[in-house]
């Protein structure tokens, strides 16, 4: 009945698998995910042949040893051979299970000679970048989930890579060992891509060690794997794998905004430009909370906040430092002097907040560290 | 106690004040039944919800306070009740005892539980929510960014872990001191035994889940830190308190389970249980490993290799006794005389998916193929096959199987078994396709999906409606055996069974064993 019953599974499986579901775990591009692909597929394979032998007897008695055929019940029971076999021959194959895991353990475990370090911050809802250089030139970006709310709630026709895409990727060089040191900023989070065989948790206080050697140009997809509060299924990695020429002038062209970005901070810009910008910053930071319109949602509404229509510096720092223990968190760390100001002027001006207040990014530099 | 013989109380008091092992029995099985269908029916907003991608019904707030009092509803409210209640109705009459040893505690052990749940369902209309941060709640989400019901949350959790401590003092109690003259610990029935494994294992964790959140109550009101790493806490101590009591806790749910199939799978195959020795011995190793593989729930918190080779080679020596045990449900019914009532059906579904549900295990006990696995759908399909196909497949066997002892009555065979095959096929629609979302990289709570995971999450919510559907024809059928099911008059309802509850009369009388009787051969010769 069983074997008919899994027959009937694959033909109901079947046809779903060959319309590219996939149904088993990726090898992905790396050594190490290969390691652990053949490692999983081998214990599955004990586990089928095991499991075709035991379910294969029970079946047999279930077919043979029935009441209705006439089958009289033997009393047989309690057999020390029988019983030391099957305590010991399954204790045998696991010592020989043992061997491969343990050494594909190591090989995750081994993070000595890095050749490029990159620090990953888990923030309520979305991941900071860092590549950590000696030189002092610390490239640093946060990456938010770039699929529109309109997709997610079904007004328009969903993309192909649907929450699965963000805003600015991890570039990473291939054929070079990157290592990962993984912290979060609030809440436990998880960085998983499977295809590179990365998952370690970020956690608040702790910085975790993973690492990758990609050998593949490519883009890799994954997503946040712990429970992080309501957004958690909106957190999506991208890592780009691309050559070692193009991650070098990739590098330097980021080294050049941050600078340009350093630059523009001690300007003063036109009220147009900074609500250009400040849309653009509310619209990727802001807008799943406070809503298109500034009327609210899970955050406050913006649009006749005492606090956006009150003392500006107040208004600030609340952006700045966040609100503890809600969903509202601190984005100083997060926004470069002049998306702060822009949001701050944008937010001040927008949604008939005709405050007419400027907040310059020349104010904001003294009162955090942008 | 009197020799004269009193019945019941009549009216509402009856089960307000009652002593009765068997009407608080009763009692924990229907309330464990009702957060059975309460729990059922969050895991169907659930799947209502992962439908389709997009977020069609509930916002992902409210999606995860659908995870999470799912998980704690079924895990608490549910299989653990019900399982007490099993332990209540059946304990002091396998053993030859007149009643539980501490009557007025049972009684208040089972009415402390549904102000608790009634407390924690109520957190759904409170301002902020209800608890939003799985049923595993890791710091700091539950504590620095928890809403405010969480505090609610830690009081029920309180209260329930005080109910489960003086259930299983009572237990132990019990079958320590009330057994009949020559019921000698090796002629225990396998459900006493695994009950008694049980209740020991309950007084060690709860105490550490009541410790854990306390913690959680002290960080959130008190100004402490010890899961705030801001103030010098530690995030991961919180998951390793709240795994020492979680690992033990899933052997919690199994081990009853364990203990009523060891008993229906002999009387249905008309032959004793093959090795009933190492059936206990087995038991017993499982309860001590299951103090020792905590942080298998852990791989990917970064603990150092030395530990993370330790709990992996000793989560993989689980696979022993418990592969013992499957192996000793076989050879029971390996030349035996086999019928297949539901109580057995449902044993045989037992068997069968709780070993699938034991293969992903070992898969999952394999440290380096967890970082692929962990917190995936993979997780996900393998401990429902586990909880489900394991825990409330073997209680719904119970159920069929002691039902008509319990009121003289037997039920619809024809509709058990529709209820069995429903069920079955249901069960593996919803989980089958999850271990296959679970490895091709969808993540576990998650209110939607990439749509490569489309077809598969749609087959599973199709799977999980009708499992959802076929738990009212199961309790249609009780309803209908106790009010009109076909009258049954034998002590021993099934030819095969054995033990002492198939000596008393049938309906079981209000009082069973006020004399003890004469025990009769061991357990395991016929």
């Amino acid at each position: 009945m069983g074997r008919i019953f899994s027959a009937a599974a694959w033909v109901l499986v079947a046809p779903l698998a060959g319309a590219g579901n996939q149904i088993n775990m990726s090898p992905g591009v790396t050594e190490m995910g290969g390691n652990i692909f053949e490692l999983h597929m081998l214990i599955m394979w004990i586990c089928v042949v095991i499991g075709a032998l035991v379910f294969g007897a029970m079946f047999y008695s279930i077919y043979a040893h029935r009441k209705s055929k006439g089958h009289q019940a033997s009393q047989f029971h309690e057999s020390t051979q029988v019983e030391v076999a099957w305590t010991v021959v399954p204790f045998l194959i696991l010592i020989a299970m043992a061997f491969p895991a343990t050494s594909t353990l190591l090989e995750v475990y081994d993070n000595d000679e890095s050749e490029l370090d990159i620090l990953i911050t888990g923030h309520q809802w979305k991941w900071k970048y860092e590549y950590l250089d000696d030189s002092g030139e610390t490239v640093a970006f946060f990456s938010n989930m770039a699929t529109p709310q309109e997709e997610i709630y079904n007004t328009q026709s969903k993309g192909e890579n649907y929450l699965l895409e963000v805003d600015e990727p991890l570039v990473i060089p291939t054929h070079t060992k990157v290592r990962f040191l993984i912290t979060a900023n609030d809440v436990i989070h998880s960085w998983w891509v499977p295809e590179i065989a990365v998952k370690r948790d970020a956690i608040p206080g702790f910085i975790n060690e993973a690492w990758t050697r990609v050998p593949e140009e490519g883009i890799y997809r994954g997503q946040c794997t712990e429970l992080c509060g309501a957004y958690h299924g909106f957190m999506p990695i991208e890592v780009h794998a691309v050559s070692r020429d193009e991650f070098d002038s990739w590098i330097a062209a980021k080294r050049g905004i941050a600078a340009a970005q350093t630059e523009l901070a001690m300007q003063t810009l036109s009220v147009d430009e900074l609500m250009d910008e400040g849309k653009r910053v509310y619209d990727s930071a802001c807008l799943v909370c406070h809503g298109a319109g500034g009327e609210g949602g899970v955050g406050n509404a913006i649009a006749g906040s005492p606090v956006v229509l009150g003392d500006i510096a107040a208004h600030m720092a609340l952006v700045a430092d966040g609100v503890s223990g809600t969903a509202m968190q601190a984005f100083g760390e997060q926004l470069s002097a002049v998306d702060m100001a822009a949001v701050l002027t944008y937010q001040r001006n927008a949604f008939g907040n005709n405050t007419g207040d400027v907040v310059q990014p020349g104010d904001v530099a003294g009162t955090e560290n942008g | 106690m009197g020799d004269h013989h009193h019945g019941p109380a009549a009216g509402v008091t009856r089960w307000l004040f009652t002593t009765n092992h068997k009407d608080i029995g009763t009692m924990y099985l229907w309330f464990s039944f009702a957060m059975f269908l309460l729990g059922g029916f969050f895991a169907m907003v659930i799947r209502a919800e992962l439908f389709q991608p997009g977020m069609q019904l509930v916002e992902p707030g409210f999606f995860n306070q659908m995870t999470t009092l799912h998980g704690l509803i079924m895990v608490f409210g549910a299989i653990m009740p019900s399982f007490v209640g099993l332990a209540n109705w059946l304990i002091p009459m396998m053993i030859g005892a007149p009643d539980m040893a501490l009557p007025r505690m049972n009684n208040w052990s089972f009415w402390i539980l549904p102000p608790a749940f009634l407390m924690l369902a109520s957190t759904l209309f409170m301002e902020g929510g209800a608890p939003a941060f799985g049923w595993t709640f890791y710091a700091p989400l539950s504590t620095t960014y928890a809403a405010p019901s969480v505090t609610f949350f830690i009081f029920a959790i309180h209260i329930l872990g005080v109910s489960s401590i003086m259930g299983s003092i009572n237990i132990i109690a019990t079958v320590m001191n009330m057994r009949a003259p020559g019921m000698t610990y090796m002629k225990m029935p396998m459900f006493v035994w695994t009950w008694l494994i049980t209740a020991f294992l309950l007084v060690a964790v709860m105490p550490v889940l009541a410790g854990a959140v306390t913690m959680m109550l002290m960080d959130i009101h008190f100004g402490t830190s010890f899961f705030s790493a801001a103030g010098g806490g530690d995030p991961v101590l919180f998951q390793h308190i709240f795994w020492f009591f979680g690992h033990p806790e899933v052997y919690i749910i199994i081990l009853p389970a364990f203990g009523v199939v060891s008993q229906i799978i002999p009387a249905f195959s008309r032959k004793p249980l093959f090795g009933y020795a190492s059936m206990v011995y087995a038991t017993a190793s499982i309860a001590f490993l299951s103090f020792i593989v905590w942080a298998h729930h852990m791989y990917t918190v970064g603990m150092p290799l030395a530990g993370e080779l330790f709990f992996m080679y000793a989560t993989m020596l689980i696979a022993v006794p418990t592969g013992v045990k499957v192996f000793n449900w076989i050879t029971t019914m390996w030349r035996g005389s086999l019928t297949f009532e539901t109580p057995m059906l449902f044993c045989i579904g037992f068997l069968v998916l709780f070993t699938l549900g034991g293969f992903t295990g070992l898969m999952l006990s394999i440290a380096p193929a967890d970082f692929q696995y962990h917190d995936t759908y993979f997780v996900v399909a393998h401990f429902h096959y586990v909880m489900v196909a394991g825990a409330v497949f073997s209680m719904t066997a119970a159920i069929y199987y002691w039902l008509p002892k319990w009121c003289g009555r037997m039920y619809s065979e024809s509709m058990g078994k529709t209820h069995f095959w429903i069920s079955f096929i249901g069960f593996n629609i919803t989980f089958f396709p999850q271990h296959f979302v679970g490895l091709a990289g969808m993540p576990r709570r998650i209110p939607d999906y990439a749509l490569q995971f489309a077809d598969f999450n749609m087959m599973s919510s199709i799977g999980a409606f009708i499992y959802g559907a076929s738990q009212l024809l199961f309790l249609y059928n009780v309803v209908a055996t106790i009010v009109a099911g076909k009258p049954v008059s034998e002590e021993k309802v099934w030819d095969g069974a054995e033990g002492l509850e198939w000596t008393v009369a049938t309906p079981a009388p209000y009082h069973t064993f006020e004399e003890p009787p004469a025990v009769p051969k061991p357990v395991g010769t016929f």
